[in-house]
């Protein structure tokens, strides 16, 4: 366990750093930049597969203020979709390559004007017509293969013991068959990017999660060396997975930069977002589960069928839930899937857990029942003591704690347990719970600090912050490690210069870039220990208010550094070896009260108590924001969220944020969140895991088996709207 | 949005002259119109700008009723004290609609005009015969939540989305207008929107270059006043149903039914059989099912909005058994 | 030519006519305080503050604005410190990215103004009696949509602002 944290700074509800410039306007987003560009505008393929038969620029090339209008007949050359690189985010993300059209929305064409006024309306002034071909669209079972793997890690298939005779052995089974919808992850701020180029150096300003593959996106696209290209996404308006790579308005707006020999700008409206930004897939699932009389889970069975977009190998994984959460005799799962003329199916905030913590935590309400049992007893009974998926010993486990603390706050002994048992006027009243379980991962990164001869200190690397509060437990880290004060320590991020991390994504990045900058804070201090004279393990030495000190022996930072040039330090991460020899995951329960209204079946969250142990906490404040935010999606993706495909054009109709209903604020009543503080050291030095996806694991779950003890009904085709309830 | 040219005229007379302007349009509050603008739905070469005429605000009418001038925005309309005292059903169904930032913007006319939110008709890509005569309806095969189930044909099943009209509907409203030639006239707000029938493009009976002036409200009903909305989530978003009412009961009878429905049609729906269904009859939950069953004996729903249907009925069930809960407690 | 206050200070300034208030704010005067989220008033990000009431400054014409008053995030400082909204936002963390946060510190800066000014919502039910309460709240800040999900924390930082006059002992 590390000693040297001592909770001075660590833990510590430390407002944002980055906070004043937010709440000013002052913090500047990707399309903010000062700098004189042409503005680009993207026109959207109209179809979902085919080529293009004819494209007709001339009267947008006439319009006022029009530059240029790229088409694949004129556009800088590129490398092909998919070329470069088997990595999904390193890979060429080239467009206007030729006329081949793989997905509704994809750009066909980029107006460059000098105001977004005169290229949005010459965009309009581009006439395209196709060779249309009939696209594969949506799930088809027969059709679908096993994928190549599942994300998180996960492979495509998993046996372990014998599903037959553990569901032949069962008394009482379920077999259901959910649908999870289309959904996007619609940060604020849209995907904007500008782009420069000076000769071969090419320059972007972006919104990007993981700046280094980033990097290599744009080498295998445009065929330039990574040295000449540089990445900057200093703020980023939320990512939730849709900016972990490259995307349209990047790659154009290199494109048109190169073209013009001028910087240019490009901004996805929202609406082409819908069409031309990651989304997350419609997937069909399978579960069945067997249990004993005395209920004991013995068979667990799950299956999905999804699609992926054309040349871009992702598939999520729900059966992910399932992996961790149960012991059982037999727990087997199949992840199929096809390639399909759908936009891009990609990551959307905590792929896997987000679907099945409501798919496979509602099965599981299903079959307590049917046993008999409470849910929260029948999960108890059933707590693992390895991990079901893969027989490994689990790094560390609280899932019971987090259960019983949160059914204490609750006062879930209290529930009526029949369905549909309390009103209140013309309100059904009902309570719910789930388990929330999210794969704990760390990934490689390094990271570079400076303290300056007059003892300010310098945190340099890649890494991202996407709202999460990167720059501010950087901060509170090296604060600790350095007996430093946050107001002496700059943190310089998502540059492409700095040293390389994994970027934000997966939960992975508190932990991963904390640790790379711990691992260079614990060399700067035996560097100054040893400028300071002491002669001692550097970790017996206490850095605090700018100075170390051991024994009676102390040395003022100051005096050591102010006739030095400064010192320098490095530090790097990659994850050990105890994440191959245990199962490292997060863990948390949920509980919620919902109320459906009798006549009109609307349904009102009305209450949520959350318990969640995600290792060190390393600001109590921001990590509180990161679960409330993981609440809010899992009520949103229970209740709300859904992409309506059009299946005769392959496009989604509602595709702006009137009709895909996102959380509104009325939507999300006071949620009580409850910490377990259980440090891990088998995640890393600084012993935090995963918390950003958390809280939305198992959210939704809570949210629908409390619409079951509300109304009586199961709904299997996500969202529950309240059609559904009628 | 194509370019254009930005007239601001000083009065409603030099607004009229300005109108007359090659494909000219009002513009009010711009929230809808800049809206399909941006989207090239809608294609003015010119716009007139009404948003800050003085077309004369409050005042009360002759009879006891309410003028109010067309420029006076949502958020003033709605929390005007004779609108909150006489015509809450009015004010209800304002402050459900949009949002703050967008109702303090929004117009009395302009609300009125308002175009439909059906997803076909705001995408320049896809066939509509209410945005292109003739190229089709892809509503009526396609995925279709927020559609139509009652009055619609074959030509369209788009639905008006304005909460204020509904409510307007309900209370008999008059809106008074003048046309380009100056000529003034007046219209009731139930007869304003037309059904679609075969020309789906024309939204309402009122003429190019027809400018709303103002709206008056008829002498107060008194009885409860109700709306209720059912959306998909609880703030800023359209109606699926909505039900504006006001309910008068006298000696365990219903004196005065008005029920207009929302998001059901491609007008303000005003409920006349369930009004007569109840006309004189006892409150009672047989009563108000009945009156639902009557007005939506000839609803229509082939796609996702069947659901609306059993909705509608069970909201006008609703909000009559709360109204009259209410009425029977005061 | 259109010339307007923007944060105290005059501006005139000819743009096309199409061009609307927020794209005139990021694109022509360089205040980029003021986000694009969705350009259809469907988000809220773009909130400012028109002659004092909140409006989408991406509905409404630069051109429109002659002779009116803009306050823009930028011009809710109290002089080189922050405001108390944007205090309060700092305080409660009322946010995670910041990108829908100048739009959501104006339309709570108009919240406090529009309660004690009296004027109802639709959670309203007895006019005589508008306070602060946390559903209210939560229903005027619906307008504002807030992707990352600090929806409580918004509420925390505009109850706080408003302070006790504004509340009432029912407040939950």
């Amino acid at each position: 366990m590390n000693d040297i944290i001592k909770g001075k700074w660590i833990g510590k509800p430390l407002d944002r750093v980055d906070g004043p410039l937010k709440v000013s306007g002052a913090a500047t987003y990707a399309a903010e930049h000062d700098i004189d560009a042409a503005i680009g505008f993207i026109v959207e393929a109209t179809i979902a597969k085919g080529t293009i038969a004819s494209i007709e620029t001339a009267n947008a090339e006439a319009a006022k203020g029009v530059i240029a209008v790229l088409t694949y007949e004129n556009a800088p050359k590129m490398a092909p979709w998919g070329d470069g690189a088997d990595d999904r985010f390193e890979q060429s993300h080239g467009v206007l390559v030729d006329g081949t059209i793989r997905h509704y929305g994809q750009p066909v064409a980029l107006v460059i004007a000098e105001t977004l006024e005169q290229a949005r309306h010459a965009a309009s002034l581009v006439a395209v017509t196709y060779d249309e071909q009939a696209p594969a669209l949506g799930v088809d079972r027969a059709d679908s293969e096993l994928a190549e793997g599942l994300d998180g890690g996960f492979e495509p298939t998993n046996r372990r013991g014998d599903f037959d005779r553990a569901w032949a052995e069962s008394d009482l089974t379920v077999d259901l068959n959910y649908t999870t919808p289309h959904m996007i992850p619609a940060a604020m701020e849209p995907h904007s990017a500008i782009a420069e180029w000076d000769g071969e150096r090419l320059t972007v300003r972006n919104s990007l999660q993981v700046i280094a593959s980033g990097v290599a996106c744009l080498a295998n696209t445009f065929g330039i060396d990574e040295e000449n290209i540089r990445v900057l996404s200093p703020y980023i308006g939320g990512g939730f997975g849709s900016k972990l790579g490259q995307h349209y308005d990047t790659i154009l707006a290199a494109a048109g930069a190169k073209k013009l020999n001028r910087p240019v700008k490009v901004v996805q409206t929202r609406r082409n977002l819908f069409h031309a930004g990651p989304h997350r897939a419609r997937i069909e699932q399978r579960i069945r589960l067997g249990a004993t009389r005395d209920g004991t889970l013995k068979a667990v069975n799950f299956e999905t069928w999804s699609t992926q977009a054309i040349g871009y190998f992702y598939t999520e994984g729900p059966m992910a839930s399932a992996a961790s959460a149960y012991r059982c005799d037999a727990l087997h799962w199949t992840g199929k899937t096809r390639q399909a003329n759908e936009t891009l199916n990609d990551s959307m905030r905590a792929p896997g857990e987000a679907l099945g913590g409501v798919t496979f935590e509602a099965a599981i309400d299903e079959l307590a029942e049917k046993v008999g049992m409470d849910p929260l007893e029948f999960r108890l009974k059933n707590e693992p003591t390895e991990d079901p998926a893969s027989g490994k010993p689990f790094a560390t486990r609280d899932l019971v704690e987090c259960m019983k603390r949160g059914a204490d706050e609750f006062g879930w002994a209290d529930r009526p347990k029949e369905p549909r048992s309390r009103r209140e006027g013309r309100k059904l009243i009902g309570y719910g719970m789930a388990s929330a379980i999210r794969g704990n991962m760390m990934q490689e990164g390094s990271c570079r600090i400076d303290l300056s001869a007059g003892g300010h200190l310098t945190v340099k690397m890649d890494m991202t912050d996407i709202g999460t509060g990167t720059y501010t437990i950087l901060t509170q880290i090296a604060a600790e490690a350095l007996g430093l004060h946050p107001d002496d320590i700059t943190v310089d991020l998502a540059d492409s210069d700095n040293p390389a991390t994994a970027g934000s994504g997966g939960s992975f990045g508190a932990g991963t870039s904390g640790s790379a900058l711990w691992n260079a804070c614990i060399a700067l201090r035996e560097k100054l220990a040893r400028a300071g004279g002491f002669n001692i393990d550097p970790d017996e030495i206490d850095f605090d208010e700018g100075t170390m000190q051991a024994g009676d022996r102390a040395v003022a930072l100051a005096d050591v550094l102010k006739d030095s040039d400064g010192f320098s330090a490095e530090g790097s991460i990659k994850p050990g070896e105890e994440h191959e020899d245990y199962v490292q995951n997060s863990y948390g329960a949920h509980f919620c009260e919902v109320a459906v209204d009798m006549d009109s079946c609307e349904i009102e969250v009305r209450r949520f108590v959350s318990v969640f142990s995600a290792g060190r906490i390393l600001n109590r404040k921001t990590a509180h924001s990161q679960c409330l935010g993981g609440l809010v999606w899992g009520i949103g993706g229970a209740i709300r969220e859904e992409l309506w495909m059009d299946e005769r054009t392959g496009g989604y109709v509602n595709r702006d944020l009137a009709e895909y209903h996102v959380a509104v604020n009325r939507d999300v009543p006071k949620c009580d969140i409850i910490f377990l503080e259980n440090p891990d050291p088998k995640s890393n030095p600084i012993g935090t895991k995963g918390i950003g996806e958390l809280a939305l694991c198992g959210a939704g779950g809570a949210v629908v088996n409390a619409i079951y003890n509300a109304t009586g009904k199961r709904v299997y085709d996500l969202p529950v709207t309240l059609d559904k309830l009628l | 949005m194509k370019p254009i040219e930005y007239i601001r005229p000083d009065s409603a007379d030099a607004a009229l002259d300005a109108i007359r302007a090659e494909n000219a349009k009002f513009i009010g509050g711009g929230t809808n119109l800049l809206d399909l603008m941006k989207l090239e739905v809608e294609t003015p070469d010119a716009l007139v700008d009404v948003h800050r005429l003085d077309m004369g605000g409050f005042s009360d009418t002759d009879g006891n009723g309410l003028r109010i001038g067309a420029e006076v925005t949502n958020t003033t309309l709605a929390n005007n004290s004779r609108v909150r005292k006489d015509y809450r059903v009015l004010s209800e169904a304002l402050l459900s609609g949009a949002t703050v930032q967008l109702r303090n913007r929004a117009t009395t006319g302009g609300n009125f005009l308002q175009r439909t939110r059906c997803y076909y008709f705001m995408d320049t890509t896809r066939p509509c015969n209410k945005r292109e005569p003739g190229s089709g309806c892809a509503a009526l095969n396609g995925p279709s939540r927020i559609h139509a189930i009652l009055g619609t044909s074959a030509h369209c099943i788009a639905t008006h989305p304005s909460d204020m009209a509904v409510a307007m509907a309900a209370l008999d409203a008059k809106i008074h207008t003048r046309k380009a030639d100056g000529a003034s006239r007046t219209v009731a707000a139930t007869e304003l929107h037309r059904l679609p029938g075969d020309t789906p493009q024309i939204d309402t009976v009122l003429e190019d270059g027809e400018l709303i002036e103002a709206v008056t409200l008829p002498a107060p009903l008194g009885g409860t006043h109700l709306y209720r909305k059912v959306r998909d989530r609880s703030s800023y978003a359209f109606a699926l149903v909505s039900a504006a009412i006001v309910l008068r009961i006298a000696d365990g009878k219903i004196e005065t039914t008005r029920l207009a429905l929302g998001g059901v049609a491609h007008k303000p729906w005003r409920a006349e059989k369930a009004e007569a269904r109840l006309a004189g009859q006892a409150p009672t939950e047989e009563n108000f099912q009945a009156a639902a069953e009557a007005e939506l004996a000839d609803a229509r729903a082939e796609g996702s909005h069947a659901f609306k249907i059993e909705l509608a009925k069970r909201t006008i069930v609703a909000a009559l058994r709360e109204a009259a809960d209410r009425e029977n407690a005061a | 030519m259109t010339s307007l206050t923007i944060n105290g200070k005059a501006v005139e300034l000819e743009v096309d006519p199409r061009t609307t208030l927020l794209d005139a704010l990021r694109e022509h005067l360089k205040l980029t305080g003021s986000k694009k989220g969705c350009d259809h008033g469907q988000c809220g990000a773009c909130t400012v503050l028109l002659d004092g009431e909140r409006v989408n400054s991406c509905l409404v014409l630069f051109a429109g604005c002659d002779g009116q008053d803009v306050t823009t995030i930028e011009g809710l400082k109290d002089g080189d410190e922050l405001g108390a909204m944007q205090r309060a936002f700092v305080s409660h963390d009322a946010f995670q990215c910041g990108y829908c946060t100048p739009g959501q510190i104006c339309s709570a800066v108009a919240t406090l103004k529009e309660v004690e000014r009296g004027d109802a919502s639709a959670v309203t039910a007895d006019d005589g009696d508008i306070h602060l309460t946390r559903l209210e709240v939560q229903e005027r800040m619906s307008g504002n949509i807030c992707r990352c999900g600090a929806y409580n924390n918004i509420v925390d930082a505009v109850m706080e602002t408003g302070g006790a006059a504004l509340q009432t002992e029912a407040a939950e």
